[in-house]
């Protein structure tokens, strides 16, 4: 393989990344600036992050956002465990198409559009049944919808590098495939589990178009309290709870990747000791 | 087919048809009712009186206002023409970065594409935010150019077009980059080498075999920022101004603003039968890569 670089290749790679990170650097420095004017540089200084601890309707929201990010991915990785257990388990059954059109369409739809339906769906629900009551659980709901989406994927893709021949091994040792799939295939996905789960809460924390449709009166999410003050410009306190989210964010990724690349080497190191090398 | 095997179908199957399906079919419904000053605001279509039995009212006054009103057009013509040229700058600047990661060594590789995930998975809203102050009125992209002399009053990029391009690109460059990785990764080296030894400049050999075997990861890459893009709400509303009138922001208007649901389902409905070429494209592809 070539690992020669042409300068212009090298010039793009550069300025793309330079474009990604910019902002994002420019807006953690401001926030440690004293002066409340966000165009001039007033020395350095914490006071926006402690204002912030005093801010009753942000720790409200973040609460809220917290309670959603935690109840919805965690529902998201099981039923997407389950739906990447069927996709790559049950080559064939009734509705297998459909099942994989639903997992694939909210990756793409504009969430403005899901937002809609689903308040549609959540209005005519409340008139049949007189339930959800719009709040905590239809964010929850919505949010679950489309971490579902992304569990899946991630799950799918683990479970098709998995080797069935330890599975077929243990129910041939007279396991049922319950039991099977428990102890031998479980603990094999589980990075795969973990890495879902914090992808499903960070994007459920990110969420403001579908929660600020399905939400209702008294229940803001941290995005839609952070929109209505983004609206008016920038603002100190905003930077600083940003550059607090997204190291916060940020800390999540890193923690799942590191967590799968272990697992990868783990597997590799296994594979080669046990002398399968695919 | 065991019984057993429903347990796990089941839940995740019946969830997303109950509240990712249906939720289309009940907009589709509502697209055909009318506004109404009652809870919730529009009429039902199927309408039971006594001695006339079940009575189905589909109004289509809905989508004739679509195309009456100047606005709707003007809307949609203009979201699909800004992510248009989004998803082509994307592209333009994505190749040679996924190019270049898929020809670094592994290890920098690894690195190199925990750059571009990161932000891909940092806030979304945030990150608009962080942009809005370098190309605000006396953010650091003016303060920056007007220092070194290049202009002499700042630059109006705020509530402009070029601000909503600058938030798409932004934003959406990742999405670009991953799939375009994936499939340039997987390329047969092999090949390029026996064009080389055949004879061939690296241009035709870029031209006659790696573009066309990276034509699936262009096409994932450039469904995933189009389609997003076309319907997108927090640039345009951020960004923009009042010219900047994108789709989404219309439907947040109509909804939010003018309470008019019957009208925002149709305008959601149009919008859906737009973008179902573009989806149906990606379901394709992923689909194929999926089962590959």
């Amino acid at each position: 393989m070539e690992r020669r670089f042409s300068p212009l290749l090298l010039t793009i790679l550069c300025l793309g990344i330079a474009i990604l990170y910019i902002p994002i650097v420019v807006l953690i420095a401001y926030s440690f600036n004293a002066s409340p004017l966000v165009n001039v540089w007033g020395g350095f200084s914490t006071q926006w992050y402690s204002q912030l601890i005093h801010n009753r309707q942000l720790l409200q929201a973040a609460l809220l956002s917290l309670e959603v990010g935690v109840t919805a991915s965690t529902i998201a990785v099981v039923l997407g465990t389950l739906a990447g257990i069927a996709l790559v388990r049950f080559a064939r059954f009734r509705g297998r198409l459909l099942l994989v059109g639903m997992v694939n369409a909210p990756l793409v739809m504009p969430e403005i559009i899901t937002g809609i339906t689903q308040l549609l769906l959540f209005v005519s629900m409340v008139q049949l049944f007189s339930w959800p009551h719009r709040g905590f659980t239809t964010i929850v709901i919505s949010h679950v919808g489309f971490c579902t989406a992304y569990a899946t994927v991630t799950v799918q893709s683990r479970l098709q590098s998995v080797d069935r021949s330890l599975e077929e091994a243990a129910m041939d040792l007279g396991s049922g495939p319950a039991r099977a799939f428990i102890e031998i295939t479980l603990p094999l996905i589980a990075p795969a589990l973990l890495s879902s789960w914090l992808l499903s809460f960070t994007l459920s924390l990110d969420d403001l178009v579908i929660s600020s449709f399905v939400s209702g009166p008294g229940a803001s999410t941290l995005p839609m309290v952070i929109y209505s003050k983004v609206k008016l410009g920038v603002s100190p306190d905003i930077n600083a709870l940003a550059s607090l989210i997204i190291c916060a964010v940020g800390g999540c990724i890193l923690i799942a990747g590191y967590v799968m690349r272990r697992a990868e080497k783990q597997r590799e190191l296994e594979a080669t000791s046990s002398g399968f090398v695919e | 087919m065991k019984p057993g095997r429903w347990l796990i179908i089941l839940p995740p199957l019946l969830f997303l048809l109950v509240f990712f399906l249906i939720p289309f079919a009940l907009a589709l419904k509502i697209s055909f009712a009318e506004v109404a000053a009652r809870v919730p605001p529009f009429t039902d279509i199927l309408t039971h009186t006594p001695g006339h039995g079940l009575k189905l009212t589909l109004s289509p006054s809905n989508y004739q206002y679509l195309f009456t009103d100047e606005v709707y057009g003007y809307a949609y013509l203009y979201s699909l023409r800004t992510a248009f040229f989004s998803t082509l700058i994307c592209l333009v600047l994505g190749y040679p970065m996924a190019y270049a990661i898929a020809r670094a060594s592994k290890s920098t590789q690894n690195m190199l594409l925990l750059i571009i995930i990161l932000p891909f998975w940092t806030s979304f809203l945030l990150r608009v935010y962080a942009l809005e102050g370098i190309i605000r009125d006396n953010g650091l992209l003016n303060t920056v150019l007007l220092h070194l002399g290049l202009i002499h009053e700042p630059l109006k990029i705020m509530r402009t077009s070029l601000a909503v391009y600058l938030g798409i690109i932004y934003s959406y460059l990742p999405f670009m980059v991953l799939p375009l990785f994936a499939t340039l990764e997987k390329l047969d080296h092999t090949l390029l080498e026996a064009a080389a030894d055949l004879g061939s400049p690296p241009w035709r050999a870029f031209v006659h075999i790696t573009l066309p075997l990276s034509l699936p990861g262009v096409i994932a890459g450039s469904m995933l920022v189009f389609i997003p893009a076309v319907g997108e709400f927090v640039i345009p509303s951020l960004l923009g101004g009042p010219d900047t009138l994108m789709i989404g922001r219309l439907l947040w208007d109509e909804f939010f603003g003018n309470h008019d649901w019957p009208v925002a389902s149709a305008v959601a409905i149009a919008f859906l039968v737009l973008l179902a070429g573009p989806i149906a494209i990606y379901q394709y592809y992923t689909v194929k890569q999926a089962e590959a």
